[in-house]
């Protein structure tokens, strides 16, 4: 029972709508060791374009497991992951970056910027690899940071910022280059209470204007403003309930 | 059985695609997912300015880092510049000593014609005021002028007995000469004098001896007021000189004045024209003396000049820098690894903005290149700073030593081009591995 959203920015290049935007099927993913660890389990996951679900469960349950799937970070042992319906498996690792640089944002847990660099820089750099017109770059990493609401900190380099501030840079890099879901990897451990709060309503807004959103937590504050729960267990995927959009 | 037939839609349907845009080679990776993503304008693509940018952006943001990397490079490429330097500086300046007799030597004879009979004859003649004519010249220090006297059957002995029963030996040249002759050749006296402008003017008989020729005529002193008898003749014994520069043969004749030739041995004409000039004036001197011997017919006399090559220099130089390169090679290899190893520590270092870059979109090629580029400009950077000291040390010491200071500026560019070479081959390995580093793993924690 998902929500179909009809917004056509974020709409992506299927023919038909009811083709998901992400769709895992089966998705079984084990490190050999030994010993052998299952982290994903016959997992099975569709997300339209414009979900905002959150993935939660305890640490150890196949949760980043999972967000590296859908990243395209790692691939499934088993089973197949579909973008648009395209079968991700076939691709190759030039694709597959292609795919990471222009169809997917990802905001980690350690905020991962590059501390030698301006905000403005580190928002730069992912329009480097999704192709961007560059006469444009400048104006849409300001209007980004503006939409972050870091426009007077371009000029500053990370380690100078609060955690909510730099972890609203690193929402404005995965947003820049306009991709169709952004995946977060527990956007709020490393922030308090009201820096949380911050990025939260920043997500909100995001989801707003169409951006689909892929959050995982352990946190039940940020689980609950996802639209969908998911629950992960040693790596079984259960629904939790569907929120009325 | 949905899976297969969807996979091979994705292959159709990308092989389509690439038939349109041309050879499946030529594809990119942006454009080779028709389906999820669109091909990026080529304006926009990841070029190598941008790599360029991205590589070479952090080179200074470490500079104690920067130095350590540097060191090694730096040094290699200053040996072997240095080295260059040095041997060549140096080597010309040995040449320069070995070729300062032969620098400094002009001669002048009359232009040989063959006859046709076999025979040469000489087609001009000096003039007998030939020191005086040349001596005017720039850059002429002194001039003699030489003529071998024939002796015929006359014999040159110490005594007055003619021995008709005593063997055949073989006798000293004669020669005949001006009387700036030892100073033209820089010969050395080792016992009495040499004759003299007034000797010359009269036309004394007297003589100087090479040493051999002494040694030969059984004469080692003056004191004694010895005599040599030329054809019977006694003439009086200066001098002997024991060491010539140049005109070796010198030592093993008697010479006597160029006027006493003339008057006694009936001489005709001068042989050649020995001229003592200051360094480097070997072509112009050249040029001029025979125009100032002879002005109405200075093709008649043939010069013989230095000219500013010189061969010793090159063997010289040749064996020193064997030496020397072997030695910088090996600084330059301990350079080239310790690029490699602070390359490798940089990489691992650096393995989560790796994975976020990969993460972002960068493919395994884009990081490789990321990382070569960076080793390549620290190498480049290190082979510049080491040629540019190499250049400094070799003038330094040059100036130093009152050197004429010589590096080809080849080798000086040779040695920032191999500092950039040295970083590629030291970059190599660390880039292989950077673009190994798997996203998934450089973005935990």
């Amino acid at each position: 029972m998902t929500v179909s959203l009809s917004d056509p920015l974020t709409e992506p290049l299927s023919e038909t709508r009811s083709v998901p935007l992400l769709e895992l099927r089966d998705v079984t993913r084990s490190f050999p060791g030994p010993p052998e660890v299952q982290a994903l389990k016959g997992v099975n996951l569709r997300v339209d374009a414009g979900d905002y679900v959150s993935i939660v469960g305890p640490s150890g349950s196949g949760k980043s497991t999972m967000l590296n799937i859908l990243g395209l970070l790692d691939r499934p042992s088993v089973g197949e992951y579909r973008i648009d319906g395209v079968l991700t498996g076939t691709l190759s690792e030039d694709e597959r970056a292609a795919v990471r640089a222009r169809r997917i944002g990802f905001v980690f847990q350690s905020f991962h910027l590059m501390s030698r660099r301006t905000v403005f820089d580190n928002v730069m750099m992912p329009m480097l690899y999704s192709g961007v017109p560059r006469a444009e770059r400048e104006a849409r990493a300001l209007q980004t940071l503006e939409r972050v609401g870091l426009e007077h900190r371009t000029r500053f380099l990370p380690g100078t910022l609060s955690g909510g501030e730099r972890q609203r840079v690193a929402v404005a890099r995965a947003v820049v280059s306009k991709p169709s879901v952004l995946l977060a990897d527990e956007p709020t451990g490393n922030l308090d209470a009201t820096t949380s709060g911050e990025v939260l309503r920043l997500f909100d807004d995001l989801r707003a204007d169409g951006l689909t959103l892929i959050v995982i937590t352990h946190d039940a504050v940020v689980a609950e403003r996802a639209d969908r729960r998911v629950r992960i267990s040693d790596g079984r995927l259960t629904e939790v309930e569907s929120a009325a959009a | 059985m949905t899976e297969v037939t969807r996979t091979e839609e994705t292959e159709s349907a990308r092989v389509a695609d690439s038939a349109e845009e041309g050879s499946a080679q030529e594809r990119s990776a942006e454009e080779a997912v028709p389906a999820l993503v669109e091909p990026i304008p080529r304006a926009d693509r990841f070029r190598f300015t941008d790599l360029l940018i991205e590589a070479t952006t952090d080179i200074g943001s470490r500079p104690g880092r920067l130095v350590m990397t540097l060191v090694g490079t730096v040094l290699g490429i200053g040996a072997l510049v240095a080295t260059f330097g040095f041997a060549q500086t140096a080597a010309h300046q040995i040449a320069r000593q070995f070729d300062a007799v032969k620098a400094t030597q002009v001669v002048v004879a009359p232009a040989q014609a063959q006859t046709s009979g076999g025979t040469s004859v000489a087609t001009g003649r000096l003039p007998w005021d030939s020191v005086e004519r040349v001596e005017r010249l720039v850059g002429v220090e002194s001039a003699a002028l030489v003529a071998d006297v024939p002796l015929g059957n006359d014999t040159v002995t110490a005594v007055p007995v003619n021995d008709p029963s005593a063997p055949a030996v073989a006798q000293p040249a004669l020669i005949a000469a001006t009387p700036d002759l030892l100073d033209v050749v820089r010969g050395t006296l080792t016992t009495g004098r040499m004759f003299d402008s007034g000797h010359e003017a009269r036309g004394d008989r007297v003589v100087v001896l090479g040493a051999r020729a002494a040694e030969r005529l059984g004469i080692n002193r003056v004191d004694s007021q010895p005599s040599v008898f030329i054809g019977g003749v006694p003439y009086a014994v200066l001098g002997v000189f024991g060491d010539v520069q140049t005109r070796g043969d010198l030592l093993d004749a008697v010479v006597m004045p160029l006027e006493t030739a003339r008057k006694e041995r009936a001489l005709g004409a001068a042989g050649q024209l020995q001229i003592r000039i200051a360094m480097g004036t070997g072509p112009q001197v050249g040029e001029q003396a025979a125009i100032a011997l002879v002005p109405g017919a200075p093709e008649t006399l043939e010069v013989a000049a230095p000219t500013a090559s010189s061969a010793l220099g090159e063997n010289v130089q040749a064996d020193v820098n064997i030496v020397f390169l072997i030695l910088g090679g090996i600084v330059l290899l301990a350079g080239a690894l310790g690029i490699a190893n602070v390359t490798m520590l940089t990489v691992m270092e650096r393995i989560p903005e790796i994975g976020l870059r990969r993460a972002l979109g960068a493919t395994r090629r884009q990081i490789a290149w990321q990382f070569m580029i960076e080793s390549i400009v620290i190498g480049l950077l290190g082979g510049l700073l080491g040629a540019a000291l190499a250049v400094f040390a070799v003038v330094g010491f040059s100036l130093a030593q009152q050197w004429t200071p010589i590096v080809d500026p080849w080798i000086a560019v040779g040695g920032a081009v191999l500092g950039a070479v040295t970083g590629l081959v030291a970059g190599g390995f660390p880039a292989r591995r950077a673009a190994r580093v798997e996203p998934v793993t450089a973005l935990r924690g």
